[in-house]
């Protein structure tokens, strides 16, 4: 028997273990479906053939989802003044340096693959609506536009860059048993692929477009549900930390949770709805996208919240 | 001559846990409200009457291998003079990466933003004191000193007394030594 | 929240651009700075030598003023007790000082005692009130009849004014509460108390035995350290305690003995030490009386047969007596500190001390040394006080407790109630001890206070006694007044300064402020002619021309050592009235008492109860230190010990067992329950009796950290046993059940 008396009582120190909060997991999900939304994007605009009119505004979805995810980020920090400190540095071993200049790259890239994505009409009904900036608009168009196809290319390797690291950022962390998996950095980069197609598909984009990003989001599940496999077996078969961070998924205090909202909400659903969408026994509706969503999060906030128990 | 390596032996026979480290510490170095540097640890095994009981002052073990200072993303934790590692406030985000990595649980978030953690007391080391926690000591459980230097005598006490350090399996190579 | 969240956002932002416009030339910005070492900048500008009065002990402290304000306290490296090392309290005694809650002005009360409620006045309206109401009590009752309960040195000053008064009742709980049966049951056998800090040379000892002190849990620094030293040098530990203490956790024998059962155990402990030849016989023939007479007492007192009482193997308690024979005479019997706990307590000390007997500890290095006080003059001033013309009255009349050396403060509790005594007491002035929390039997307590023509609380926090005192008077701390220097008993003479640090905070006043003042309008100036306490102090120093400058720099006069132990050639000191170590007491059995121990059963706990047992943190001094907000931190509130086992199997607790960290009530023998307290459940215990540290369950609402945090044990102390030689009340004769705490609403 075991008893163990620790002398610090105080809700500064004695939770220390649990250092992150909703906003993490918030940035996670959102970082990884912007990602998502980069690589689709990029796949859909280099297809031959029309594009719909909704597709051509989607590129935008990533800086903003971006965006929304560096204000999450930012809410976490303990001393916001001092953000700009990501900035000074550039740390090679740390993820959370990688993140941030990631971010930084994303916006540039992103922005002019989304400006040359624009048919003219739409480019200018945007530099119309932004007053003074409306001038930068177009001279960032007239840039972009001739090298949309380099510019994709960046987009798809930082995109992949970007779902990869929001999976690193806690595989790195060896000190949780739950985190310290190899797994997590591809796992986190399919769900977000799965997320940014049914992000995707919640736009009236064509039935051809439609129909790409469902045969992709099953692909991606497909990964996904073989990654969640390696994950778990991984740490089942670890050491006894491993297998003790196992267990919070396999019977513990987070089994329910993994189970009915990663696992079956998020990927088991979502995947049949989209088969029998496909061989056209049910009509396309937004139900799977959204649960991919739901799905999506909750993986983020499970895995964040079970690893520093 | 070699390059210092700052180490602490916590004599685990000789400490009663009475918390005066944890006391002088708080005082010496101003912490705020429900911050602690160190802290003391009673770890019982066994059933009653046959029982084991060891005593703990713990600290930031100021690893040989440190992945606090690995997942830092502005250089706010570094590894100072002596391989004491610490945290320049005015670099610190407060991102908690560090804390996420530490598997001793020695940091915590300073009600001022940064991260807070044990220094060694390096003030007060650079002065030619030894750490507050050590000073105050009343049983003396605690030597501070310089492990790269044979004849200090907290190389004299690793060197000589049986010894564990926490969590060898993180492999993080710890400096803070608990004699047995 | 989330739009103050913002806002606070917003306002730090902009006020971040300002300071950086302000600076300048943001280099730390931009990192260019490095990363200089943190300094927290925590050293004084002035450093203060003084003493502590976190507890009794009285540790040579450094306190570092930096602005003003004190910054931290160190060990003063120069005094004897502390050696530059502190413990806990010590070093959080800025939690004192800050303390949120200190009494800041006088109050007068203004309603029932008890209730609390009270109106700030100034000094000059309070001490007039306590000089109108000490007049009245002389003039009806006498001087005798005003009483004074202290703890600490600071009430030296209102002894000094007792003895002017013309009053002999003087008491503190530190004897009859605490160590008074092992200074009877030493004085008995030696000839001389122990007294405090006790004489012993732990460093030296061979081996060291613990009789239910919890050494290092109750943080006496020097024994601690010296103690530390002694493991360190390989020295071995007997304990034997209930509990696995701290102390427990680093002995060689650990005896979980069934509490009431040590008269047993040490009784067979005797027996092996000489059926087996393992005591120095020599010193007994030169020193001592009584050994035949011992020997037929012990004769059938066996490790089996104590075993059979104790609860104990009996190869333990062989093994364990022949670490402890082998060891002499380095071989040291602690006497213990707390000591009232069955009411036959000055024969087990006496037990005890015959031990040390025969082991030749006693005057041996490695035992019981000679110690003894620096040097100092009394204050030069003409005419002591006349003594008073009637004797105090803290014995039951009929005169009772033949063996008490010093003043029984439950005795004047008992002297208050109408017709107990020779004569009523009729007014008490308390100074900085919480007798609600240190008196056994709290009604009893209570209906002898609510008997008081008059009531006068000194003390720095607004303490419980003080809810139920006609007038509050705020005392500065220790680091805010001079008071008269430390002149206890050590191996080497010493004297110690308390001085002041910072100036008063509030309207506080020392100490010797409150007495003088208070002399004067009763008349009694000429008893009090020194100016103030470190002119006091000066011209003590003067009279044998000691240095005032070296004592206030370096807070300490060293006197000249002498020889404390045989070895260095100390003569034995035996002032008993043979001359000689008293194995058999004559001077008991001319008394009728057992003149050499006996055992005697104690009640055994009701079905469902636990005997209830209660001792220390090191963290803390009884309830005065529950309330620093530094040490409460690290110990914010005691908990009740439970044995896991029995916990599992608690009638009542079949279908929900209690949960470690739950709340429970404790509801003894009488029906009166505790405040809601937190289970500690642990196979550090045994399963007949619980234990808890002493000091929570504070009823004071104004100290606001402390109050509703854990339970009383002293509130449960509703029963307690009469030590009939000397006074002593006998406190773990009370048991407890258990019941789930009520959920808050």
């Amino acid at each position: 028997m075991t008893e163990l008396d620790v002398a610090r009582h105080s809700h500064l120190v004695d939770p220390q273990l649990h250092v992150w909060g909703w906003e993490i997991p918030v940035y996670l999900f959102l970082g990884g479906m912007a990602a998502g939304v980069m690589i689709l994007t990029t796949l859909l605009l280099a297809r031959p053939g029309e594009r719909s009119r909704a597709l051509r505004w989607l590129p935008f979805a990533a800086p903003a989802l971006v965006t929304v995810g560096m204000v999450a980020l930012f809410l976490d920090l303990e001393h916001k003044l001092f953000v700009w400190r990501f900035y000074l540095a550039f740390r090679w071993t740390s993820p959370m340096s990688w993140g941030a200049w990631i971010l930084l790259v994303v916006y540039p890239v992103s922005l002019l693959v989304a400006l040359a994505a624009l048919a003219d009409d739409q480019a200018g009904w945007l530099a119309g609506r932004l007053g003074p900036l409306g001038g930068l608009v177009r001279r960032a168009r007239a840039l972009a536009l001739p090298r949309a196809e380099g510019l994709r290319a960046a987009n798809l390797v930082v995109g992949i860059g970007l779902g990869l690291y929001t999976g690193v950022l806690l595989s790195t962390l060896g000190a949780r048993a739950l985190w310290a998996s190899s797994v997590l950095g591809p796992l986190f980069l399919v769900s977000g692929l799965s997320t940014g197609a049914a992000l995707l598909m919640l736009f009236p984009v064509s039935h051809d477009e439609r129909h790409a990003l469902a045969r992709w989001d099953l692909w991606a599940i497909g990964a996904e549900v073989v990654l969640l496999l390696l994950f778990l077996v991984g740490l089942a078969s670890g050491p006894a930390a491993s297998q003790a961070a196992a267990g919070l998924l396999l019977g513990g205090p987070y089994t329910a949770a993994f189970w009915a909202l990663v696992v079956v909400t998020g990927l088991g659903v979502p995947a049949l709805l989209e088969v029998l969408e496909g061989r056209k026994v049910l009509r396309a509706t937004l139900v799977a996208p959204a649960l991919v969503l739901v799905g999506g999060l909750a993986l983020r906030w499970i895995m964040v919240a079970a690893g520093q128990v | 001559m070699t390059a210092r390596r700052y180490a602490m032996a916590v004599d685990t026979r000789r400490c009663v846990g009475c918390n005066a480290c944890v006391i002088s510490c708080k005082t010496e170095n101003a912490l705020p409200s429900g911050g602690f540097r160190d802290w003391i640890v009673q770890e019982v095994h066994g059933t009653f009457p046959d029982l084991t009981m060891q005593i703990r002052s713990e600290r930031c073990n100021h690893c040989g291998d440190t992945p606090c200072v690995a997942a830092c993303p502005t250089g706010a934790s570094h590894v100072a003079d002596g391989g004491v590692v610490l945290v320049s406030k005015h670099k610190c985000t407060g991102c908690k990466a560090c804390m996420a990595s530490c598997p001793y649980g020695a940091r915590w978030v300073h009600p001022d933003g940064y991260v807070d953690k044990c220094t060694f007391c390096l003030h007060r080391v650079e002065r030619g004191q030894v750490p507050a926690c050590q000073e105050t000591c009343p049983t003396r459980a605690l030597t501070f000193g310089d492990l790269a230097d044979p004849a200090s005598e907290v190389s004299r006490l690793v060197n000589r007394r049986p010894n564990l350090v926490l969590q060898p399996g993180a492999g993080t190579r710890p400096y803070v030594f608990f004699l047995t | 929240m989330a739009l103050s969240r913002r806002q606070f956002i917003q306002i730090g932002a902009g006020g971040a651009g300002g300071a950086a416009l302000a600076t300048g030339l943001p280099t730390r910005w931009w990192g260019l700075d490095g990363d200089p070492t943190p300094d927290p900048r925590t050293d004084g500008d002035q450093v203060v030598a003084s003493y502590c009065e976190l507890c009794f002990w009285g540790c040579g402290v450094l306190a570092h003023v930096k602005d003003g304000r004190v910054t931290k306290i160190t060990g003063n490296p120069a005094h004897p007790l502390s050696r530059g090392m502190l413990c806990p309290r010590g070093a959080g005694g800025t939690g004192l000082l800050y303390d949120p809650d200190r009494l800041q002005r006088p109050l007068l009360r203004r309603a029932k005692r008890g209730e609390d409620v009270f109106e700030e006045v100034s000094w000059d309206a309070a001490l007039g009130k306590v000089a109108e109401g000490l007049e009245g009590v002389k003039q009806r009752h006498g001087p005798e009849a005003l009483a004074l309960f202290t703890h600490g040195s600071g009430g030296a000053w209102f002894k000094q004014f007792m003895k002017a008064w013309g009053s002999p009742n003087i008491g503190a709980p530190s004897y009859a509460q605490c160590r008074g049966p092992r200074e009877a049951a030493f004085q008995l056998t030696f000839g001389t108390p122990l007294g405090s800090p006790e004489p012993l040379d732990l460093a030296n000892a061979r081996c060291i035995t613990l009789i239910g002190s919890h050494l290092g849990e109750n943080m006496h620094n020097t024994q601690v350290q010296e103690l530390a030293d002694a493991l360190g040098a390989g020295a071995q530990l007997v304990v034997v305690d209930p509990r696995f203490s701290v102390a427990a956790s680093k002995a060689r024998y650990w005896l979980p003995i069934k509490p009431g059962t040590d008269i047993a155990l040490l009784l067979s402990w005797i027996h092996v030490l000489l059926a087996e030849g393992l005591y120095d016989a020599a010193y007994l023939a030169e020193h001592a009386t009584g050994l035949e007479e011992l020997k037929a007492h012990v004769a059938t007192s066996t490790p089996e047969w104590a075993g059979a009482i104790t609860g104990l193997d009996p190869g333990l308690i062989r093994a364990s007596a022949r670490l402890i024979g082998a060891a002499r005479p380095a071989s040291l019997i602690h006497p213990g500190r707390h000591t009232v706990w069955y009411g036959d307590d000055t024969q087990r000390e006496r037990a005890m001390a015959i031990l040390v007997a025969l082991l030749g500890s006693w005057g041996r290095r490695g035992g019981y040394v000679k110690q003894d006080k620096f040097p100092l003059a009394g204050y030069p001033h003409g005419g002591l006080p006349p003594p008073a013309t009637r004797p105090k009255v803290d014995k039951p009349k009929g005169g009772r407790y033949p063996l008490a050396s010093e003043v029984l403060a439950s005795g004047l509790c008992d002297a208050t109630r109408p017709g107990q005594s020779l004569y009523d007491l009729k007014a008490w002035m308390v100074y900085g001890c919480n007798l609600i929390q240190a008196m056994p039997d709290r009604p009893r307590l209570i209906e002898a206070i609510q008997q008081l023509e008059l009531l006068v609380a000194v003390d720095v926090l607004p303490a419980e006694i003080c809810g139920f005192a006609d007038v509050v008077l705020p005392e500065a701390t220790y680091l805010e007044r001079d008071d008269d220097a430390w002149n206890g008993p050590w191996r080497q003479p010493f004297l110690a300064v308390r001085q002041m640090v910072v100036p008063p905070l509030y309207d506080s006043k020392p100490g010797w402020w409150i007495v003088k003042e208070l002399a004067a309008k009763v008349g009694l100036s000429s008893h009090f002619p020194w100016k103030d306490a470190r002119e006091y102090v000066q011209a003590r120093l003067a009279v044998k021309g000691q240095s005032w400058e070296v004592l206030s720099t370096t807070g300490v006069l060293m006197g000249e050592p002498f020889p404390t132990c045989q070895e260095d050639g100390a003569e034995l000191t035996l002032e008993t009235e043979s001359g000689k170590i008293e194995l058999y007491s004559q001077e008991l059995a001319d008394l009728d008492f057992d003149p050499l121990p006996v055992f005697r059963p104690q009640e055994e706990a009701p079905p469902d109860h636990f005997r209830l047992l209660s001792g220390r943190a090191p963290l803390h001094t009884f309830g005065r230190t529950v309330n620093n907000r530094l040490l409460a931190e690290p110990y914010p509130e005691n908990e009740v010990w439970l044995n896991a086992d029995a916990a599992a199997r608690l009638p009542g607790f079949e279908r929900r067992p209690l949960e470690q960290g739950e709340k429970v009530v404790l509801v003894n023998q009488d029906g009166v329950r505790s405040t809601p307290v937190k289970v500690k459940l642990t196979q550090r215990i045994r399963t007949d009796c619980v234990f808890m540290v002493h000091g929570w369950g504070q009823t004071a609402a104004k100290q606001r950290y402390a109050f509703g945090r854990g339970a009383s044990d002293a509130l449960l102390t509703t029963r307690y046993k009469l030590d009939p030689i000397m006074g002593g009340t006998g406190m773990n004769v009370n048991f407890v059940r258990f019941e789930r705490a009520p959920e808050v609403a």
